[in-house]
Order: structure tokens, then sequence, then C-alpha cells
């Protein structure tokens, strides 16, 4: 039971990680972006290209770091990849919701536009990479640490953790002490009055856009690392990731990363009485039970 | 041979389209005139189409029932199996409306998601309820010893055209009734139609429990026509977006819309078949993807572009009036 906790704290702080960016772009851009499960996907699938494609092909060595399960490619890929999708997800912005924004379009064409992106991302991903599942280094040797109590964990996992608490604090420094963090926070409070304060929202929803989709890509690569790489992986996310946004508050960066442990953890120890393929499931429970007894989430907020 | 192999084909078709108009209509009534965001449709297929093949179906015996499990089988005619598919799909629906119909829309959307993939997960794995990942096979078909097998589709397709136009028009008669301008009047605008005393709540809650029964009667037709169903087919891509591209495209708010896009969709979705076959070999197993790929751009064009689709949204305000 510790042991199935500690894989889903691991597994939570995945999800919190494209919770956070949803519920950024939830609170500041104001609709629900049913593609974020795919940034994830396209986030993994991107390092796979780089890992096993452009970083081997210009000579980078295939030498892991110490005992986690992959090198140098991978610190060069996982940036790479955060970046490319950041940039996916403002594109996606240029071409599709700044049409419907410019046409006031009401939100629920918003959030099927969206719909419609996590498809094509998902059919170009099936197209390129096949159905199959698909791994950073197949077959490789996995050895784990023991820890007290009997819990067996892995390096990769133990760094895992390590990364998202540093992309988190960043994150958090960002949005605290910057200008451009500071101004988007003041929109998603309210944009009436960012609007009059003189703060230029195009540029705090490109911001936006590229944080969350970069968020999305380290989480996806993170569950690549962890687990396998599959075209529906972040499919099997959305609902997680939207239960954990929805219980942690709409627009409530912390929420969200309470909320996805939270998630996380549920959906690992209930692996320990229902089948693993329930897990969104069990995501989905949580959600409507949440959603019963307290709509706004656990952090208020607005209902 | 070769104009009666066409024809049969084009029956075929006709009959897949005739079932999508049905889901159509369906969630034409949610959405088009309601404003209800489902995209959970996968979901009542899903569940319209079990519900009508264990009713219609006996419980297996014997030596049978070691090879498909299910929970009950009551051996009913067809009829009964349309109608117990719009009554179980009429009954999650009002399950799922209560903790989401008052909250914003995107609540009812990821609800929708949910119970579409709970739904295909439970029937994949609980053997004992619809014979898990299998599926149910031979199921019965109305009129069956009328005619030779091997014609027994124009049949299919008289009894889908019956019920499309059924369907049709008792939403066409229900949306022109003071019921359906209060639909619209949420649709437009919740808060004045709060106003004028409306029970937003209750009202939503009516268009989505009869436009998912209606999809439930959808996936019975469905289920009869393909006489064998596993959880598989209710994918989201299959059983839930190219309906919405259907509806989007044929002018959501209108029903001769939604009949229109279903057959327009279906034609071009299986015409793209012809397309994709002069690929290359290596790329051929991939086609469905690249075959999905243009449907979901269509639908990001049909959004900017012509958001009113093909026909647009009919005025329609009292069947005294036109």
């Amino acid at each position: 039971m510790a042991e199935l906790f500690i894989y889903g704290i691991v597994l939570g702080s995945i999800i919190s990680l494209g919770a956070i960016g949803l519920t950024l772009v939830y609170g500041i851009i104001r609709f629900a972006n049913f593609a974020h499960g795919d940034f994830l996907t396209a986030g993994a699938y991107i390092a796979l290209f780089m890992v096993t494609g452009v970083l081997s092909w210009i000579g980078i060595p295939d030498s892991n770091f110490g005992s986690l399960s992959f090198g140098w490619r991978m610190a060069l890929a996982f940036p790479f990849s955060m970046l490319t999708v950041g940039c996916v997800a403002i594109v996606l912005d240029r071409v599709l919701y700044r049409k419907l924004r410019q046409k006031g379009s009401g939100a629920v064409i918003f959030a099927m536009s969206s719909l419609g992106a996590a498809f094509i991302i998902r059919m170009i991903i099936f197209i390129l990479w096949g159905a199959d599942s698909l791994f950073y280094r197949p077959g490789i040797m996995r050895p784990a640490l023991e820890l007290p109590l009997g819990i067996k964990i892995r390096p990769d996992q133990i760094l895992i953790l390590l990364l998202v608490v540093f992309l988190i604090t960043l994150l958090h420094f960002f949005l605290q002490n910057t200008k451009m963090g500071k101004a988007m926070r003041a929109t998603a409070d309210n944009m009436e009055l960012a609007l009059i304060s003189g703060i230029d929202t195009e540029r705090i929803i490109i911001w936006t856009w590229g944080i969350g989709g970069a968020l999305a890509a380290a989480g996806g690569i993170l569950y690549g690392i962890d687990v396998q790489l599959h075209p529906h992986m972040g499919w099997n996310f959305l609902i997680p990731l939207f239960a954990a946004t929805i219980l942690g508050s709409i627009g409530n960066m912390y929420g969200a990363l309470i909320g996805g442990l939270i998630i996380g953890v549920a959906q690992q120890v209930s692996t320990a009485f229902l089948l693993p393929t329930y897990k969104p499931a069990v995501a989905f429970i949580i959600m409507i039970v949440i959603l019963l007894i307290r709509p706004q989430g656990i952090f208020g907020g607005r209902s | 041979m070769e104009i009666g192999g066409i024809l049969a084909y084009l029956v075929s078709l006709a009959i897949m389209a005739g079932i999508y108009a049905v889901f159509c209509l369906g969630l034409n009534i949610q959405w088009g005139y309601t404003g209800l965001f489902n995209i959970g449709i996968a979901g009542f297929f899903c569940i319209g189409a079990y519900a009508s093949a264990m009713i219609t179906t006996p419980k297996p015996t014997g030596l049978y029932a070691h090879y498909v499990h299910q929970i009950f089988g009551l051996n009913l005619p067809f009829v009964m199996g349309l109608l117990g598919a719009a009554l179980i799909c009429g009954i999650v629906a009002f399950l799922i409306g209560i903790p989401t119909l008052r909250l914003g829309e995107d609540y009812l959307a990821i609800s929708t998601i949910g119970i579409a993939e709970t739904f295909r997960l439970i029937f994949n794995n609980e053997h004992w309820l619809a014979n898990g990942p299998r599926g149910l096979m031979g199921l019965p078909q109305p009129f069956q010893g009328l005619v030779d097998p091997k014609h027994y589709n124009y049949i299919y397709l008289i009894i889908i055209v019956i019920i499309v136009v059924i369907v049709y028009l008792s939403i066409e008669r229900a949306i022109r009734s003071p019921w359906g301008r209060v639909l619209r009047a949420i649709r437009e605008d919740e808060l004045s139609a709060a106003m004028s005393g409306k029970d937003i709540f209750h009202f939503k809650m009516q268009s989505l429990v009869f436009g998912s029964m209606v999809m439930g009667i959808g996936g019975a037709l469905y289920a009869h026509y393909t006489k064998a169903i596993s959880p598989d087919v209710f994918t989201p891509l299959y059983g839930t977006f190219i309906i919405w591209v259907m509806l989007m495209a044929g002018g959501s708010g209108n029903n001769k819309g939604a009949v229109l896009g279903a057959y327009v969709i279906w034609f071009m979705w299986t015409g793209t078949t012809f397309m994709t076959n002069l690929l290359p070999y290596t790329l051929k197993a991939r086609a469905p993807y690249i075959r999905f790929l243009l449907i979901m751009i269509l639908l990001e064009i049909i959004l900017i572009y012509r958001p009113r689709g093909l026909l647009g949204e009919e005025k329609k305000v009292s069947k005294l009036v036109d």
C-alpha cells in the first residue's frame, strides 16, 4: 500500500504538470482545452523523435546518467520538446482560437475547436508513429532502490519528482515575481480590470499557451520515461487532468497541484482493488463526487 | 451483377447514414436547440446498442453459456429492444444531468466524455456483464424470414427510414411547442429565460434525457444492423466526433440539416476510402488516421468560416405560425 502511495505521488506529479497548464488556460483564456491531454502526447513523441532520431543522427552519445534510464540525448530533447509544444499551442491559438475570439464565438465553440485540435494532433501521431506502444529505451533493465517499508522505487521516478518540483518552483517564481507573471494573475482574477489597467491581453494569452503547452510536454515525457508512449496516452490523461483542475478549483495553480496529487494517489491505490484499466474511471468518479458536493473545488474561488 | 452490386453498396451506405442521422437528430435536441455540449455520444451509442442486444437475445444456455456470458437475455421483439435502449439511455442521461446541469457547459462536456469512457471500460473488462471484449453476436433482425437474406438490407433501410421520419416529426413537433421555445430561450440567454420564470435545470434535463433517448434508439438500430457488437466499436472517433462533424456541417438547430449532414459526411467519409486506396502500400495501414485528420480539419474550417453549416438554423416559432 505504501508503495502504491509513492507511485501515486509520481503519477500525481505528472498529472499536476498537465493540470497546472490546463487550469492556467481555463482561468485566463476562459475555455476548457480538450486538446490538453494531446499536448502531453505530442511532447512525449517529439522527445522520442529527438532521442531516437535527430540526436542520435548528429552523434550525441547514448550513455545513461548513472542508474537512470536516459542520458544526454534526453537531457537535450526534454527542453526542446517543451519549447516545441509551447509553440504548437501558440500556433493553434493563432490559427484557430484567435479567429474564433475575433468572431465572438461562444465558449462551447472554443471547446469544440480544441477537441478538433486534439484529434488533429493525435491523428498526426498515429500517422507518423503507428498505434503501438513505444519506449524511449526498449528492454532496459530497471534497477529499483529499496526504501524502508519495503518500498521499491526506480531512480527515474525520484528524478521525475525532483523535476516536477523544480518546474513548479520555477513557475511559482515566474508568476509571483515577474511583470508578465503578475499580469497573468491579474488577468485570471479579472479580465476587464486587467484590460483597463493597460495589460496587453493578447500577449498574456500567448504566454499562457506557451507555458501550458510546455508543462504538458514535460508531463508527457516524464510519463513516457516512467511507463511508455502510446498515441492514446494523452486521451487517458484528459479525465484525470480535468478532475484535478476541478478538484483544485479552476484557475488555481496550487489547487491543480494538490488536485493532481490526490487524483494520482487515488488512481494508483485503486489498483489494489480494481483492474488498472479502470484508472480513468476512478478519476471520473472523484470528479462527479466533487461536482455534487463542492463544484467550486477545495480551494473555493469562483464557482 | 454490377448494377446490383452498386445498388447494394449504396443501400448499406444509406442505412449507416440513416443510423447516424438518428444520432444527429438526438444531438440536435441537446446542442442545436438547447446548447448542451454532449461529447460522450459514444457512451449512449454503446449503452443503447448493448441494452437492445440483451433485451432481444435469449440468455445463453448449455454449452453455449460457457463461451458467452451475458447478465440477462430477455428474448423480446425488436421494438422492445428499441424502447428499452431509449429508456436505459434516458436514465443514464438523467443521472449524469443531476451533478452537471446546474454548472457551466464544460462540466457536462467532460462528464459525458467520462461516461463514454467508463462504460467502454466496463463492457471491456466485466466479462460476466456482456462477454467482455468479444462482445455479443447473432442479434436478431426484424422481418428476417421475409426475403432472401441477400436482399435483407432493403427491408432494414425501410425500417431506418420509418424511424428517422418518426424521430424527425416528433422533434419538429416538440420544438414548435412552447416547450421548444423555452429550450431555445435557454440556449440564447439562460439568465433572461430564468428571469421569465422558467426552471432552467428542469428544461435542460428534459432536453438532455430526450436527446439521449433518441441516441439510444440509434445505438439499438446500429446493433441490429451489424448483428454483432463489441466495446471497441464505440470509440470517441466513430461514436462521437463524426456525429458532431455531421451536425455542424448540416446546420445545428435544423433537423433537416441534421439528416442532410449525416448523409453528406457519411458519403464523404466512405468516399475517402477510395482515395486512400490509392496510397502506397506502407501508408495504407494508417489510412483511417489520414481520413480522420481530413474530417477534423473540415470541422475546424466549418467552425471558423461557416459555423451555421450547410442549411443554418431554420426560423421556427410555433406550429401555428408557419
